[in-house]
C-alpha cells in the first residue's frame, strides 16, 4: 500500500475549494501530523487519502477503493457487543475465524477492554468506545491507519489513554496519518507535519524542524494561536 | 350502551368457558397473520433496508410508490388476489381460493409496501451514521443490508408489529379470497363482520374485544422482550 | 417456472392449513340467507357423516355466488333467484338446475308503520303505499336473489322505485344482514327472507308487516358447476352433495331444521327427471 502519493489533488463541495492542488506523499516512518486552523481541509484530505472521497482533479495512488483503516472524531460503533465490534471488519476483510478471535483478544488487551468484550459497545463511555476504535482498526493490521481529530470530544485522561495506543500502534510498524488541533499532542505524537492552510499544503517538513521554527508566515502564526482559520 | 355492558360480559364469557370455535378462529386469525407477516419481512425489510442504503435513479420513485401502496385499499389488493387465484387467473391451478393460503398471500401482499416504506424510514436513520464506517471497512450496499437489519432489530421490531397489528385487524381482503368459510377459512375478523351482519352486535362486538386484547398482548410481549434484549445488547 | 410455482403455493397452503381440514371436499358457493340462518350449520354435518366429504360454503348474494360459479371457483351452488339460475345454465356454465326447498320473503317495516300496511297481504298494494308515503324503504342493491325478488314485486305494483333513489329508496349493496342493521336504524321498510330475519338479533323497532302472498314466495335452487369450462371442477362430489339434498335425507334434514320451534325452510325438491 505504501507510499500513498496525492498528485495535485483539489476537491470542492457545493462550488467552495476545500483542497486546491494538494501533493504529499506517505511513506513508512513515524506518524504523520496533518495540521491546520479549521476549515482548512484537513478531515477531506484524510477522506480523500482513505478513499471515503474521490478528488475532482488530480490523482491518487495506489488506486484502491480503499486504503488502510481509518478512526472517527466520533467513533461509530456498531449495536452489538465489543467483541462484536472488533470481529465485524475483520471477517469483511476475510480475516480467517479462529484469526478473528485471536487478534481481537490481543487488541482488547491493547486497549485494556478485555473485561468488557461482551458488553454492549454503545454503553462504553466515550473514552473507552474511542479506544475501542482503535482496537477494531488495529486489528486489520493496516499498512497505514488514518485518525480523524481522534481525542477532539475526549477528556485529558482518556486523550492520554488514547495517544499511548496511537504511539504503540505506532511503534510496529503502522504509518500513522492523524488530523488534530491540538498543538500539545501534535508535538507529543509527530515524527512529520504538513501543514494544511485553506486547502494548500503550505509546509511539509520533520516534526522537529516544524516545532523548532516554521518556513512560513502562516506556519509561524499557526504556533503562536494566533491563526484562527 | 346496554350494547357495550352485555358485549364485555360475552367477551367474559367467550374467555373464561375457552369456547372451542371462537379458539379455532382465535388461532386461525394468528397463524394467517404471522405466516403472511414472515413472509412480507423477508421481502419487505430487506427491500426497505436495500432502498435506505442505495442511491440509484427512480429510487424516489419507488420509495413515493411504497408510500403511496401502504394505503391500498385492502379489498383493492383482495380483488386483485381474488382474480389471480381464481380458477379462470393464471394460478388458478394452485387451488388457493377460499384457502388459508389465499388469505396468508393477502395479508402479505398488503403488509409488505408497510414493512418496507417503515424499515425504509428507521435505516435511513441508521444508514446515515453507519455509512462512512461500513464503507471504510470495504462493505459495499449489498453488505450493509445485512448489517442495518441485524443493527436495527430493535427498532424494526416496531415496524413487525406495525405489519402484524395491519394484518390481523384486516377483513376485506381475507373475506373475499378466504371465503369465510366456517371452520376453514373463518377468522376473527370475517367473524365479527359476520356477527355484524346477523345483528348480534354485542357478540361481534365481544369477539372484537377478544381480538383487541390478544393484539394487545402480542404487542406487550414483543415490547416486554425487545426491553429485556436491549438491556443486555445496547 | 410452474414447479417452482407449485412448491411455493404448497408451502403457502402448508403453512396455514388447520389440522381438521377434509381430504374430500366442495366448495359450495351459497347465499347469505342459508348461511346466516343457521341452516348450513344443521344440514352440513348430516351429510358430511353419510359421505365423507366435506363442505366448504361461501355465503355471497345470489348474483355473486353465480359469478364464482362461472369463474369456476365453486364446485356447486345452492341460490334463489330462477331466472338468473336458467340463465347460467342457458349459457352452459352448469346444471341442471333442481329444485330444493323453499321459504318465503316477508316485507318488514317499523311497528309505526307510518305507510300503514300492516294487515294487507297484497305485496304489491304494500309496496304503493310505502311509495306514495315515501317512507324509507331500503334495498339491498347487490344483484341478491332477495334484490331480485324485490326488483320483481316493484314491477308487479307498477312502481319504478329507482326515481326515489337518494331519498326514500336506498340501496345499500349489501347483504341482507346489513341491509337488516341499516333498516332498523333508520326506521325502514325492507324485503327480507324470511330465515334470515328469524335468525337476525338486532331487530330494535322492526317487525313482520306483511306475509302470505303467494308472491312472496323463495324458491331455491342447487346446481353443478360444469367440468367443461373449469377442468378443476368436483363433478362426483358435487353430484354426491345434489344427490344428497335433493334426496329423502337431505330433505328430511331440512325440514328438521327449526329456530324457536318455526320451520324455516320447506324441502320441495322435483323428482329428477
Amino acid at each position: 500500500m505504501l507510499p500513498i502519493r496525492a498528485e495535485a489533488v483539489s476537491y470542492a463541495a457545493g462550488g467552495a475549494a476545500i483542497l486546491d492542488e494538494v501533493s504529499l506523499t506517505i511513506a513508512p516512518g513515524a506518524p504523520m501530523l496533518i495540521l491546520g486552523p479549521n476549515g482548512a481541509g484537513k478531515s477531506v484530505l484524510l477522506r480523500l487519502l482513505h478513499g471515503l472521497l474521490r478528488p475532482e482533479a488530480g490523482r491518487i495512488t495506489p488506486a484502491a477503493a480503499i486504503r488502510g483503516a481509518m478512526v472517527f472524531q466520533r467513533p461509530v460503533l456498531l449495536r452489538r457487543s465489543v467483541l462484536a465490534n472488533l470481529r465485524y471488519p475483520m471477517a469483511l476483510a476475510g480475516v480467517s475465524r479462529a484469526e478473528r478471535l485471536r487478534r481481537a483478544e490481543v487488541a482488547l488487551a491493547e486497549v485494556g477492554l478485555s473485561a468488557l468484550a461482551g458488553r454492549p459497545a454503545r454503553r462504553l463511555s466515550g473514552g473507552e468506545q474511542q479506544r475501542l476504535a482503535l482496537a477494531r482498526a488495529a486489528a486489520l493490521e493496516p499498512e497505514v491507519l488514518f485518525l480523524d481529530e481522534p481525542c477532539a470530544s475526549l477528556d485529558p485522561a482518556a486523550t492520554r489513554a488514547v495517544e499511548e495506543i496511537i504511539a504503540r500502534i505506532a511503534t510496529r510498524g503502522t504509518k500513522i496519518v492523524m488530523t488534530t488541533h491540538d498543538l500539545g499532542q501534535a508535538r507529543r505524537l509527530a515524527g512529520e507535519v504538513v501543514f494544511l492552510h485553506r486547502g494548500r499544503v503550505v509546509e511539509s517538513a520533520l516534526a522537529e524542524r516544524f516545532f523548532a521554527g516554521p518556513a512560513s508566515a502562516e506556519g509561524a502564526a499557526f504556533l503562536q494561536g494566533e491563526l484562527l482559520w | 350502551m346496554q350494547d357495550l355492558g352485555s358485549a364485555f360480559m360475552a367477551a367474559i364469557a367467550l374467555v373464561r368457558d375457552g369456547d372451542a370455535g371462537m379458539l379455532a378462529i382465535l388461532g386461525l386469525s394468528l397463524r394467517v397473520s404471522l405466516a403472511a407477516l414472515g413472509i412480507a419481512a423477508v421481502v419487505g425489510l430487506p427491500l426497505g433496508a436495500l432502498l435506505a442504503v442505495a442511491r440509484f435513479p427512480g429510487r424516489r420513485a419507488v420509495v413515493v410508490a411504497l408510500n403511496a401502496l401502504m394505503g391500498l385499499p385492502p379489498v383493492v389488493a383482495g380483488l386483485l388476489i381474488y382474480l389471480l387465484l381464481s380458477r379462470s387467473g393464471p394460478l388458478g391451478h394452485w387451488g388457493l381460493l377460499f384457502t388459508p393460503g389465499a388469505m396468508v398471500i393477502a395479508q402479505a401482499v398488503l403488509i409488505t409496501p408497510i414493512l418496507a416504506a417503515l424499515s425504509c424510514g428507521v435505516l435511513e436513520a441508521l444508514w446515515e451514521e453507519y455509512a462512512e464506517a461500513l464503507r471504510s471497512f470495504g462493505a459495499g450496499p449489498w453488505r450493509a443490508v445485512p448489517t442495518l437489519l441485524w443493527d436495527g432489530r430493535f427498532a424494526l421490531l416496531t415496524v413487525l408489529l406495525a405489519g402484524f397489528g395491519r394484518a390481523s385487524a384486516e377483513v376485506g381482503a381475507v373475506i373475499l379470497v378466504g371465503g369465510n368459510i366456517e371452520g376453514f377459512t373463518r377468522t376473527m375478523t370475517t367473524a365479527i363482520a359476520l356477527e355484524t351482519s346477523k345483528g348480534d352486535l354485542p357478540l361481534a362486538l365481544a369477539l372484537g374485544l377478544v381480538l383487541m386484547v390478544i393484539v394487545l398482548g402480542v404487542n406487550a410481549l414483543a415490547q416486554g422482550l425487545r426491553d429485556v434484549a436491549l438491556r443486555r445488547a445496547g | 417456472m410452474v414447479r417452482r410455482h407449485l412448491v411455493l403455493g404448497l408451502l403457502l397452503t402448508g403453512l396455514a392449513l388447520p389440522a381438521a381440514a377434509q381430504e374430500r371436499f366442495i366448495t359450495l358457493a351459497s347465499t347469505t340467507s342459508t348461511e346466516q340462518s343457521g341452516l348450513f350449520g344443521h344440514i352440513l354435518p348430516v351429510f358430511i357423516r353419510a359421505s365423507g366429504i366435506g363442505v366448504r360454503v361461501v355465503a355471497l348474494g345470489t348474483g355473486q355466488a353465480l359469478d364464482v360459479g362461472r369463474r369456476g371457483d365453486a364446485d356447486a351452488l345452492l341460490v334463489h333467484d330462477r331466472a338468473a339460475e336458467e340463465r347460467f345454465v342457458a349459457e352452459g356454465y352448469g346444471g341442471p338446475r333442481r329444485r330444493v326447498m323453499y321459504n318465503d320473503f316477508v316485507l318488514i317495516g317499523p311497528a309505526s308503520d307510518p305507510a300503514r300496511i300492516a294487515g294487507t297481504r297484497d305485496v304489491a298494494e304494500a309496496l304503493r303505499r310505502v311509495a306514495a308515503r315515501q317512507a324509507p324503504f331500503v334495498s339491498r342493491g347487490d344483484r341478491s336473489g332477495t334484490h331480485a325478488a324485490e326488483l320483481r314485486l316493484w314491477q308487479e305494483a307498477g312502481i319504478d322505485p329507482v326515481q326515489g333513489r337518494g331519498q326514500w329508496y336506498r340501496e345499500i349493496g349489501q347483504g341482507m344482514g346489513p341491509a337488516l342493521n341499516t333498516a332498523a336504524a333508520q326506521e325502514a321498510y325492507l324485503l327480507s327472507d324470511r330465515g334470515t330475519w328469524l335468525a337476525f338479533r338486532n331487530r330494535q323497532a322492526l317487525k313482520v308487516l306483511v306475509e302470505g302472498d303467494e308472491r312472496l314466495l323463495n324458491q331455491y335452487g342447487v346446481l353443478a358447476v360444469s367440468p367443461q369450462r373449469h377442468p378443476g371442477v368436483k363433478v362426483k362430489e358435487a353430484q354426491a352433495f345434489i344427490d344428497w339434498i335433493t334426496g329423502a335425507a337431505g330433505q328430511a334434514a331440512i325440514a328438521g331444521y327449526r329456530i324457536n320451534g318455526e320451520q324455516l325452510f320447506f324441502p320441495n325438491a322435483a323428482p329428477p327427471n
